[in-house]
């Protein structure tokens, strides 16, 4: 029992961290949003030559062979930093997609090699979502009907540009046909593949959630320090303090649970739906709260396009409701934790154990 | 990471659990708020020591069993999962022997840790005053030197099982002349010292589970004082954070609370009309899961050689609110039998609710209120300002 990340995990996050840090700023989002397509294709080259896109591509793929756990620290880096550029979805949702397919489909296989040399983008469908995020500038589109998963290139779908709240998010309806050679799996497989995906793609939101809270909430820190009124900083105030440590109590009790949920999508991928949910659940309560409490904190000034907060803020409210609302995922929690069969428990905590 | 157990862990998980099956007493033990249900208490605590489970992450000289932080998990796990009875001797063994430990001397550890691990020596604690809660530096009973000894007079109060305990951990201010956390002193006295004078205080079920402690020219040496003279401030801070921090309440307690809290739930699911309650009990159960996740973590990190630090108050506060939220729920569920006591005719197993309900209302209150806690999160881990 060790509920540690090794000293690599946390060194190859920490670079990462710095690389975000140097590169994505609240000036950089800004002037993308005025771009067309709100993507910064230097800035995806950039990472694709850290090895970003691919680490959970396998080896023999030309990927660096790594998992979930491996990259949920940098998922939430990618929240905090606001990062709007797909980096998330490709890792831990298009990859290990099509890693899932690509000893037996050669498509695949040769779609994760160009992911990982920055070729070529996938954007992905999901029932959950209702639209497509990054449609525009991917290549191709793995699209769910039904229980099958199919792989359509991007001149054989019509797509139509939605507005996010978020000026960063770039949301796509998709009008497709879809045909035999365009699908990947179907049945059984299908339906385990979509569900898998599901949870990466949760996983993945939660992850980006908590570094959102984090944000938010040294941004609101930083904000009640500087601002004076009856001449002392706004932050002495303990009710202002209050809702600052309500949002550090509800993010740190959010940070176990995503381990929890990225270990076992590593190691129990069938038995993930639980711990998954979990993850979202408290961390878009966590993300929500910082949004409510952060603007409260900055006042007047949080409610302009000025001020930076609503990068952070629009993003929270977005991706709790990504890959699977809260309703979706209490329900999930419910159906488990009520069945009466449901092994529960302080010996259960991690499952079923000799 | 890895979130299996060893095998060996999954063997101590197994023998904790056999030893506990056959050596749990048959019939519940009463209050450890009376006098007869404390002595039990006592009795169990020796039991304990026998085997030498009272506490298993203190060293074999101590009588424990050198444990590491996970295996302790495991230990209370099995406790709470065997509904053992809870530890009658917890200022000492969760509060004062960690404080011991890292501050005592040598002669002290072999006079007080060995007693109060054998269950002989059952420990209060007495920090507050009538004019010193939140505000503890505010703190006046004074212990002047007299040579060898302190002369002890004032005040402590809100003394949890002081009625029936043996000693009493305190705070005194040793220096006359100073003021606030300066001249404070860490002091051990036996509460049948001549000169001490214990009032109990029935709790809101109606024992006494706190008490006054009033000195009057009370005389103890010199080396019951813990650490160096005016040295009791920091010395408390650090009980304070084995208090807040992992030991005090570990997160098996309320895996168990939330486990009899959906059992409660399915048995009466049928006539619940609160559409809430549904959502309560399952975020109950998340939220104990959460807490066990979150100190399995720290525990993981602090075998690295890490430090607990201001995280202590976050926990502090997730604990206790969630200790509220489980039985608030569970009154919920019980409707108009909430409010019966154990005691009464028709209570069956729902006075044990309102036992539980009622303790849950002193969570976010004792080993500092909330609202400093939200404080100490706000200026030491957020780094806002304080003035």
């Amino acid at each position: 029992m060790d509920f540690t990340f090794t000293e690599d995990q946390l060194l190859f996050c920490e670079s990462v961290k710095e690389f975000l840090q140097g590169e994505v700023t609240a000036e950089s989002i800004r002037a993308s949003w005025d771009t067309d397509t709100g993507r910064n294709s230097e800035l995806w080259t950039q990472m694709v030559e850290l090895g970003l896109t691919g680490m959970l591509v396998p080896e023999a793929y030309g990927g660096l062979g790594m998992n979930e756990l491996d990259f949920i620290l940098l998922a939430q880096e990618c929240g905090r930093y606001a990062l709007p550029e797909p980096l998330v979805e490709t890792v831990l949702v298009a990859t290990p997609l099509l890693a899932s397919l690509a000893d037996t489909d050669a498509r695949c296989a040769s779609l994760l090699e160009k992911i990982v040399s920055g070729e070529v983008m996938i954007a992905v469908g999901h029932a959950a979502n209702n639209l497509v995020s990054d449609a525009h500038v991917a290549d191709y589109l793995l699209l769910p009907k039904g229980d099958q998963v199919h792989l359509v290139p991007k001149d054989q779908v019509e797509l139509i540009a939605e507005k996010s709240v978020d000026p960063s998010r770039r949301l796509f309806t998709v009008k497709w046909e879809g045909n035999d050679e365009t699908c990947l799996a179907s049945g059984a497989e299908g339906v385990a593949l979509l569900a898998a995906t599901l949870n990466r793609g949760a996983l993945g939101a939660a992850a980006q959630m908590v570094g959102l809270a984090e944000q938010m909430v040294a941004m609101s820190v930083q904000y009640t320090t500087d601002r004076l009124q009856f001449g002392k900083p706004i932050g002495v105030n303990q009710a202002l303090k209050h809702h600052m440590a309500n949002c550090a109590v509800k993010t740190e009790f959010a940070k176990a649970p995503l381990y929890r949920a990225a270990y076992t999508v590593v190691q129990n991928p069938a038995h993930a739906d639980f711990a998954v949910s979990h993850a979202k659940v408290v961390a878009g309560e966590a993300a929500l709260l910082a949004a409510k409490n952060s603007i409260q904190s900055f006042g007047a000034m949080g409610y302009t396009w000025e001020c930076d907060l609503h990068i952070w803020m629009k993003r929270s409210w977005a991706l709790d409701k990504f890959w699977g609302h809260a309703g979706f995922h209490k329900n999930r929690l419910h159906q488990w934790l009520l069945n009466p069969n449901a092994k529960i428990g302080a010996e259960m905590t991690f499952g079923e154990q000799a | 990471m890895d979130l299996n157990y060893t095998p060996e862990q999954n063997a101590f998980r197994k023998e904790v659990r056999e030893w506990l099956a056959a050596n749990i007493p048959a019939e519940p033990l009463q209050s450890f708020d009376t006098a007869e249900g404390f002595e039990q208490h006592r009795e169990w605590e020796k039991t304990l020591a026998k085997g030498n489970w009272g506490m298993v992450t203190w060293p074999k000289e101590y009588g424990g069993r050198g444990c590491n932080l996970i295996e302790w998990l495991i230990f209370e796990e099995e406790y709470y999962r065997a509904k053992a009875p809870l530890r009658v001797n917890q200022n000492g063994i969760f509060l004062l022997g960690p404080t011991l430990m890292e501050y005592g001397t040598p002669e002290q550890k072999e006079r007080f840790i060995s007693k109060m691990a054998s269950g002989e020596e059952m420990w209060a604690q007495g920090w507050s005053e009538p004019g010193a809660g939140s505000d503890m530096a505010a703190i006046r009973s004074k212990a002047i030197r007299d040579g060898d000894e302190y002369v002890i007079n004032g005040q402590k109060v809100w003394s949890t099982r002081a009625v029936f305990a043996d000693w009493v951990f305190c705070i005194f201010r040793t220096d006359a002349d100073s003021e606030r956390h300066k001249g404070l002193s860490f002091v051990f006295v036996p509460l049948d010292a001549p000169g001490v004078t214990v009032r109990p205080i029935p709790q809101l079920d109606g024992l006494p589970g706190f008490a006054e402690i009033f000195f009057d020219d009370v005389r103890v040496p010199v080396s019951n004082r813990l650490g160096g003279e005016g040295e009791g401030w920091n010395i408390a801070m650090a009980t304070a954070g084995f208090e807040r921090g992992l030991m005090l309440r570990s997160p098996a307690r309320f895996q168990e609370t939330a486990k009899r809290l959906v059992s409660l739930y399915r048995e009466h699911a049928n006539d619940i009309m609160d559409l809430s309650i549904e959502n309560a009990v399952v975020k109950s159960y998340m939220d104990a899961e959460a807490y066990a996740l979150s100190t399995y973590q720290t525990a993981s990190r602090l075998m690295k050689g890490g430090k607990i630090g201001s995280e202590s108050s976050v926990n502090k506060i997730f604990w206790s609110e969630l200790d509220q939220l489980m039985h608030e729920t569970a009154m919920s569920i019980l409707a108009s039998r909430a409010e019966l006591l154990p005691s009464s005719p028709n209570a069956g197993d729902v006075g044990e609710w309102l036992d539980g309900f009622m303790f849950a209302q002193s969570g976010p209150i004792y080993a500092g209120t909330n609202e400093i806690q939200r404080n100490i999160i706000a200026e030491r881990l957020l780094g806002m300002p304080r003035k």
